[in-house]
């Protein structure tokens, strides 16, 4: 998706008005299978870059899902604590994790393009 | 994101492989090329590359299971036989290493047991079987976890009377067919499979191929568990997987599945470290066993059963959804450790968190109360009774 920005660690970053929604790409969750649980973060927490920020599980797994930029969490999507499977139907749309408001919106530009990204996960699957 | 399960299902946690395997190359079954077409994702377990899931993912092979049939291939498996001059000799043999009445097996039978350290620790599962083949009387079938079969057949060797031998089966593939349709699907090709019991085994033919089945299987489910050549294994593959109940299954629902049954897994539930009477599995050591002895760890095994066990394996339930893994901690009301959960996760039937682990005696009782501690925060959970979900074993009369 254009203006859409990823990490390394699978996360999108999308600036929606002030606020950055942030979630785990399509290719993440197709690598996690059928997600069973997600934890999230209080809103008005502070993250650091790199923070944990939330935890998904799997049926077979619990993974980390890091910040991908300093920010506030202004909001946290509710609809994952009964329907996490979410998740797997639309990663990087109404499975969404977060909402942050960023420290520094021009840092985005430091995260990979989703042209950057397919090649990345090519380079890691 | 960054996946922080290097202990989750399935794995095998190093104490369990041998220290030179993770390094060899994965090895393969016969059926890989199948789980590949149908677009399986691997993972390396117990030095194989298994199928993990299928397109379909681990629920939708979990409920498939519960609710028709699921497929398995479980190759990786230990299979062997045991030959003796007679039953006698060779149940013999076998109950110096095993605290299960073998001897007292019927032609055509199997049972569940493990193999003991000189402590009485659980050095393996396995299920036991006995030929009902004329001329096959000294005749044992043996199937042994994965990640142990190499040690097993070792110990098991290093152990046996000059009269009896351990034939390893390295060219036998095995299959595991679970779920309430499992016995309609297969007498479409196996007429007569209808009568046999739980914890059976008979020969068939299935045109060319020989298959030898066993009522049984670890999902809890009713089900059959078939060994058959590894080169006729992908001809029995194709005849199953074609049937329009059966759906193949990964490892992945198959942990699910066992774990909802309250089956324990080798090393993650039971261990070399723990025993026979601790992991629950007291029923499968009978009177005779009980009263004769002669098994390795004999002696700490029936103080155990005449005293009670320092702790026990149990079920845990959480009360909230957050599902507590292998290795979190179980601690009392007062935030006082009293155990830890062996093996853990989404319960797909249950639709929530379940979990097994070893509690200190005192907090065995179903119904007390306890916590149980995910990410360093303390969950309300509740030791219950196993299984989770009720076994459906087909047992007759």
């Amino acid at each position: 998706m254009p203006n859409t920005r990823y990490t390394k660690e699978h996360e999108w970053v999308r600036l929606e008005g002030d606020a950055a929604v942030v979630g785990i790409t399509d290719y993440a969750q197709t690598q996690l299978g059928d997600v069973v649980y997600v934890e999230l973060p209080a809103v008005g927490a502070t993250l650091e870059k790199g923070a944990e920020a939330a935890v998904v599980e799997s049926v077979k797994a619990a993974s980390e899902v890091y910040a991908p930029l300093a920010g506030e969490v202004v909001a946290v999507n509710d609809r994952l604590v009964d329907a996490p499977g979410l998740v797997n139907e639309d990663a990087e749309g109404r499975g969404w994790f977060i909402k942050l408001k960023l420290n520094d919106p021009a840092a985005l530009e430091t995260l990979m393009t989703a042209d950057q990204y397919r090649l990345y996960i090519e380079t890691v699957s | 994101m960054t996946d922080q399960s290097t202990t989750d299902q399935p794995s095998d946690r190093p104490t369990d492989a041998p220290a030179a395997e993770p390094r060899q190359p994965l090895r393969q079954t016969p059926l890989h090329a199948r789980h590949a077409a149908r677009g399986a994702r691997f993972v390396g377990f117990a030095g194989y590359e298994m199928p993990v899931q299928y397109p379909a993912g681990i629920l939708a092979e979990h409920a498939h299971t519960r609710t028709k049939a699921g497929l398995f291939d479980i190759s990786h498996m230990g299979q062997a036989f045991l030959l003796g001059p007679d039953h006698e000799t060779t149940a013999r043999a076998l109950e110096a290493l095993v605290p299960a009445d073998i001897v007292g097996l019927k032609p055509g039978r199997l049972r569940y047991t493990q193999l003991l350290n000189d402590e009485g620790g659980i050095l393996d599962d396995l299920m036991v079987t006995r030929s009902d083949e004329p001329g096959e009387d000294g005749v044992l079938m043996l199937v042994v976890n994965a990640a142990n079969k190499a040690a097993d057949f070792d110990r098991i060797e290093r152990h046996l009377p000059d009269a009896v031998r351990l034939m390893r089966a390295d060219h036998r593939a095995l299959l595991a067919l679970q779920g309430p349709t499992a016995a309609e699907v297969l007498a479409r090709h196996l007429p007569g499979i209808a009568d046999m019991v739980f914890l059976s085994a008979k020969s068939f033919r299935i045109g060319r191929i020989e298959v030898f089945v066993s009522r049984s299987g670890y999902t809890g489910e009713d089900g059959f568990e078939l060994s058959a050549r590894a080169d006729r294994v992908v001809e029995l593959w194709d005849i199953l997987s074609a049937d329009r109940d059966v759906m193949p299954a990964g490892l992945g629902a198959r942990d699910s599945l066992r774990l909802e049954a309250g089956l324990p897994l080798h090393g993650h539930d039971i261990d070399a470290a723990t025993t026979p009477v601790e992991a629950g599995l007291a029923w499968s050591i009978p009177p005779r066993r009980r009263a004769e002895g002669g098994f390795p760890g004999a002696e700490r095994i029936l103080k155990e059963i005449a005293e009670g066990p320092a702790r026990l394996r149990v079920g845990l339930l959480p009360e909230d959804r957050a599902p507590a893994r292998e290795g979190a901690e179980i601690v009392d009301t007062e935030d006082r450790p009293v155990g830890t959960v062996t093996s853990g996760g989404f319960g797909p039937s249950v639709g929530g968190p379940v979990a097994m682990g070893y509690v200190n005696r005192r907090f065995a009782e179903p119904g007390t109360p306890v916590k149980l501690m995910v990410r360093g925060k303390p969950l309300a959970a509740r030791v219950v009774a196993l299984p989770f979900v009720p076994h459906r074993y087909v047992r007759g009369v």
